[in-house]
């Protein structure tokens, strides 16, 4: 059946995506829980802090893979959003190092 | 925008000029187009964190022995550690979980309710946008409570020691603002007000939003329309909050 806004209602009236949207919610909060444990078990350090990352965006990939349907969306609109985020990526590696070198120059200068 | 809701199965969907691009609607896809333009901006302050925190030294000793200094960046579970109505208790990082509980349960609501808009169920949209409406809300006075907390400081407040004109000036500081704070060097607290409150103005946009959302859905006017559509728009947006708070938690409490 499609109804007059385009979208086709499956038969078992939405059950099945519902289920789905529910065991996002599960995933994401037994990461969130799992996050919390690391925080207070592990030393800090660049193994806890890739962790962290990792974590982080297996997140992002639920949220706007099944929460913002993206997933399911035309490949052209998923390239379209995803390509750009490379700059962002780029930003954050040049801007860490450069904040290493400030804290450098700092300390050569004292 | 007639075009985009009341072509039959079957056709290509249309825009006014011609064929739908990436079979998403207008609105769609100039929320997405927004969205990756807010990602930007949220970006360039996460980013100017993680700059400004490595240009800083980091706390070297035990986790244990740590107290607050301005000469190195502090360890957040150290600052996030009070929970309302337990004064004194050290609780690291609860009260900033349950801020992220209650984020990620309205943001499943909200697909809920767009998941209930594609089935035209309108009784389900309305009950699923007010529950996104009350997770919003609390969120909203969980920070609002969160800033007076890192505004006021702790009892105690710490001793910073400044050079001042050529002499150093021992005085305790209680709390922080955007020039000085107990917890650490001054752009940490200045990242901490810029970082959570443009966020936390995002979610008070998203309640807006879905307040307006809610009110037409439950005065019949997207029934007369004959599409929910604006539910799915207003809620990429709200996922999108969800989102970037998932990151914040991470860069800002985590790590």
């Amino acid at each position: 059946m499609t109804n007059s806004n385009g979208h086709t209602v499956p038969d078992d009236g939405g059950a099945a995506h519902r289920k789905v949207i529910w065991k996002t919610f599960w995933i994401l909060l037994i990461l969130t829980a799992i996050e919390f444990l690391i925080a207070f078990t592990m030393h800090h350090g660049p193994l806890r802090i890739s962790i962290f990352v990792a974590m982080t965006i297996v997140k992002a990939f639920y949220i706007v893979g099944e929460f913002m349907h993206l997933k399911h969306e035309a490949k052209t609109l998923i390239w379209t959003i995803l390509i750009p985020v490379i700059f962002v990526v780029w930003l954050i590696i040049a801007l860490l190092y450069e904040g290493g070198s400030i804290f450098n120059d700092v300390h050569i200068l004292r | 925008m007639a075009s985009t809701v009341t072509s039959t199965s079957g056709e290509p969907k249309l825009w006014l000029g011609g064929v739908e691009p990436m079979k998403a609607s207008y609105g769609k896809l100039m929320m997405w187009f927004f969205l990756i333009s807010d990602t930007f901006t949220f970006s360039a302050l996460l980013v100017s964190y993680g700059l400004i925190r490595y240009s800083f030294p980091a706390y070297a000793g035990e986790v244990a022995d740590f107290a607050f200094s301005n000469l190195y960046w502090p360890i957040p579970e150290k600052v996030f550690a009070a929970v309302p109505f337990l004064h004194g208790v050290y609780l690291p990082l609860v009260f900033v979980g349950i801020m992220t509980f209650i984020l990620i349960a309205s943001s499943v609501t909200m697909v809920l309710a767009v998941e209930a808009g594609h089935r035209m169920d309108r009784k389900n949209v309305e009950k699923y946008l007010l529950w996104t409406l009350l997770g919003g809300i609390t969120f909203l006075g969980c920070q609002a409570w969160e800033w007076a907390h890192f505004i006021h400081g702790t009892d105690d407040g710490t001793v910073i020691r400044e050079f001042i004109k050529g002499d150093w000036v021992e005085r305790t500081v209680f709390g922080a603002n955007l020039k000085e704070n107990q917890y650490g060097p001054v752009p940490f607290a200045d990242l901490f007000f810029f970082i959570t409150g443009f966020h936390g103005t995002h979610v008070f946009s998203g309640v807006c939003l879905n307040y307006l959302v809610f009110y037409r859905a439950s005065t019949g006017f997207y029934d007369r329309r004959g599409s929910y559509e604006m539910v799915e728009k207003v809620g990429l947006y709200w996922h999108f909050v969800d989102l970037v708070w998932v990151f914040v938690f991470t860069f800002f409490y985590l790590v």
